[in-house]
């Protein structure tokens, strides 16, 4: 390494992974249920999709986590906003091309994709 | 990209609790479950919280798991990684709310500390210079070659007011100032102390084990602030993960070129070398310990002249401890006054602890300067164990002193802590209860500076020995009044005309104790007692006849029949043959047996 920059492109490419290990009430929550019902329904890929994406794009104040079964079994895979201070959003029969729209419009965005919602696919 | 980071800490206190076999299973597990790309296993330094490994915490939920069993991980593995569901029964309790789980920055033990020697350690891999660099590493380094001249190094560091972190707190920028004189003209060393040797400290190794290549880049700054291109780690051999992390993080320094010729175009050369202690105490004097990286026996020198005139092979050299270091590319980075603004007048920026002896939370904590010792060992520290009362804590180690309750709300800083007696030190705290004897504490302490006087002078070879045969003596209870006054004469005797700091400070142990405690010693010269009930000599152990029921439970477990007696009648204890080891009171049912 012979240049400042080069130190600055490992930073930015390892930013995000070590940014992931922290932790403080104000962060944005994304919770993707992940139990057996959801993982039959293809839970998985959506977590990781939404996992990467926020790595990628370093927003760490955006912690993707899982959980257990929300109780929406027919609807899975589903995905849970808490942003501080918001009410819950519940994203419905996700895909991970959907989570990525939600991610760009929702989180990004600050527009709630009312298409995807609970409430919304309902109506 | 991992969804999900599991860090298990892989420091020497967890190391010993069993982490490695952890690791070994969550990665077993890991692959069974089908989760290898999905779940990252990263071993760091340590998390503090010792008394509770192993520890592990899992990401990005800030799970925290404590005394972590190999058994628990399928479980682990199965319910949380895979299926989202928290383990809470395997989850440290304090973190356990009805609301769900509690951030750890929100429990006792983290809430009032301030990580910034610490700031890596627990969070990054230790073996991957990617991760240091992605928290801001080399930035600083980066920084001072391309933005500051030497000068204005030396500046900041005076102006954050950084004081060593080994003991003696000698202004750290001033130390600078003084070695960098005619710069290029001459050979010069930097040199870095983590022959940490004080019983019961171990800040040192955790910075080294859990963020090396903070120590690396501190001292290239170092070097590059008073010109040299040369710099030695001086560690202990006893310390083989941090030895092989270092190792480690040279060679990966090297061949990013962050060590080297030429770093950052800059022109600026410089590299580092290990060199191992044989655990000689006596070589974390600094005299001593040039001596010893100069190949001879680990002696120390008379000063003048300093290490900053004349040094390592005879050259301008400075010498910090890893913990001084560990501030150095923050310092640079947020600016002197961003350090200043932290501590108290004289006494800047935060200090590593290391908590041991009769405390809950035995492990290591960082807390800005000026913190009172009450809520260290109350609130960080979790308390005595088994409601006993604190009695006093020392710190220090062989060189420094004890504490007493009367100054449990001193706020902790260079200054106040040596207007009481005791001293900064390298950061050991060892909290003491009812239960200790401070003439035994002290015959303890005297009892590792005999052992480990290099014997070069007298006061300190001869001088030692006298006081520690003294205190055998007093705890044997063949003490007299004339023997404390020959002590204290001696203390300030050997204090005076040692040839270094071990010496210098090896009375102070005693001296204290006497100023804080001396009824103790009173009562073991008159009345020939032990208030603590330690002191062996000074001890009997007798049975009650009236609740004694005859059970034999007690002789059967003496290790030198010494008790005697019949099933159903009153058992006896012959003096003569007891040992005084207590097993006969630990075993008795019914309170019979008393130590007086």
């Amino acid at each position: 390494m012979k240049s400042l920059e080069e130190l600055k492109a490992i930073r930015e490419r390892m930013e995000g992974i070590v940014g992931f290990r922290s932790e403080d009430s104000s962060m944005t929550k994304v919770i993707v249920s992940m139990d057996t019902c959801g993982i039959a329904h293809g839970a998985r890929p959506v977590l990781t999709t939404l996992s990467d994406a926020v790595q990628e794009k370093k927003l760490s104040h955006i912690a993707v986590i899982q959980s257990g079964c929300m109780g929406l079994c027919q609807y899975e895979p589903t995905i849970a906003i808490e942003e501080p201070g918001q009410e819950k959003v519940i994203y419905v029969n996700m895909t991970p091309e959907k989570a990525l729209e939600v991610l760009e419009h929702h989180l990004i965005g600050g527009q709630i994709l009312s298409k995807y919602t609970l409430n919304g696919s309902q109506e | 990209m991992y969804r999900s980071h599991v860090l298990v800490c892989g420091g020497t206190g967890c190391t010993s609790s069993g982490s490695e076999k952890i690791i070994q299973k969550l990665e077993e597990e890991i692959k069974k479950n089908d989760l290898t790309e999905e779940v990252a296993v990263v071993k760091t330094g340590c998390h503090g919280l010792c008394a509770l490994g192993p520890i592990m915490i899992v990401y990005p939920e800030a799970a925290f798991y404590s005394m972590v069993k190999e058994e628990d991980i399928p479980e682990i593995v199965s319910e949380h990684l895979l299926k989202g569901r928290i383990v809470t029964r395997l989850l440290y309790q304090e973190t356990v709310t009805p609301e769900g789980i509690k951030s750890l920055h929100e429990t006792k033990f983290y809430k009032k500390q301030h990580r910034i020697a610490l700031r890596n350690c627990g969070i990054i891999d230790p073996e991957n210079i990617d991760e240091y660099i992605g928290t801001h590493g080399y930035e600083a380094l980066g920084k001072v070659l391309t933005e500051m001249t030497p000068d204005e190094v030396i500046e900041t560091i005076l102006k954050s007011g950084l004081r060593g972190r080994g003991g003696a707190g000698f202004p750290t920028g001033m130390k600078w100032k003084f070695a960098s004189g005619n710069r290029g003209n001459v050979q010069k060393y930097v040199c870095c102390n983590a022959d940490e040797g004080d019983p019961g400290a171990f800040m040192d190794r955790s910075v080294l084990e859990g963020d090396p290549h903070v120590v690396l880049e501190a001292m290239a700054i170092a070097g590059y602030a008073i010109g040299a291109n040369q710099g030695y780690i001086y560690v202990r051999a006893e310390y083989p993960i941090a030895v092989e992390r270092l190792k480690i993080a040279i060679r990966q320094a090297r061949e990013y070129g962050l060590l080297g010729k030429d770093i950052f175009g800059s022109g600026f050369d410089f590299d580092i070398d290990l060199r191992l202690g044989a655990g000689a105490f006596v070589c974390g004097e600094e005299t001593a310990l040039m001596t010893s990286i100069e190949g001879n026996r680990g002696e120390p020198r008379p000063r003048p002249p300093f290490p900053a005139v004349k040094g390592l092979f005879e050259s301008p050299t400075i010498l910090n401890n890893v913990e001084t270091y560990a501030n150095i590319p923050q310092i640079i980075l947020h600016g002197a006054d961003w350090f200043a603004s932290m501590g108290t007048e004289k006494s800047k920026g935060t200090k590593v602890f290391a908590l041991g002896g009769k405390i809950n939370n035995t492990g290591l904590v960082e807390i800005p300067m000026g913190t009172t010792l009450r809520t260290v060992i109350e609130e960080i520290g979790g308390g005595i164990p088994n409601g006993k009362k604190f009695k006093a804590a020392q710190t220090g180690g062989p060189s420094g002193g004890c504490i007493p309750a009367e100054h449990f709300d001193i706020p902790i800083d260079y200054d106040n802590l040596l207007s009481i007696g005791s001293m900064m030190g390298s950061g050991g705290l060892i909290v003491m209860d009812e239960d200790n004897c401070m003439v035994d504490i002290a015959k303890f302490f005297l009892e590792f500076t005999v052992d480990e006087s290099c014997g070069k002078c007298t006061p300190c070879r001869i001088g030692t020995k006298r006081m520690y045969e003294i205190l055998d003596k007093i705890t044997k209870g063949e003490g007299t009044l004339e023997d404390i006054d020959k002590l204290e004469e001696l203390c300030l005797y050997i204090k005076e005309n040692s040839l270094c700091g071990l010496g210098q400070t090896a009375p102070n142990p005693v001296l204290s104790t006497l100023h804080y405690f001396r009824d103790e010693y009173i009562a073991h010269v008159v009345d020939k007692k032990c208030p603590a009930g330690v002191c062996k000599s000074l001890l009997s152990y007798t049975i009650d006849a009236d609740k004694c029921r005859g059970c034999t439970l007690c002789a059967r477990n003496c290790p030198n029949n010494a008790i005697i007696g019949r099933v159903k009648e009153v058992h006896v204890i012959d003096q003569s043959r007891c040992v005084k080891c207590g097993a006969c009171m630990e075993k008795c049912r019914f309170g019979a047996i008393t130590k007086k």
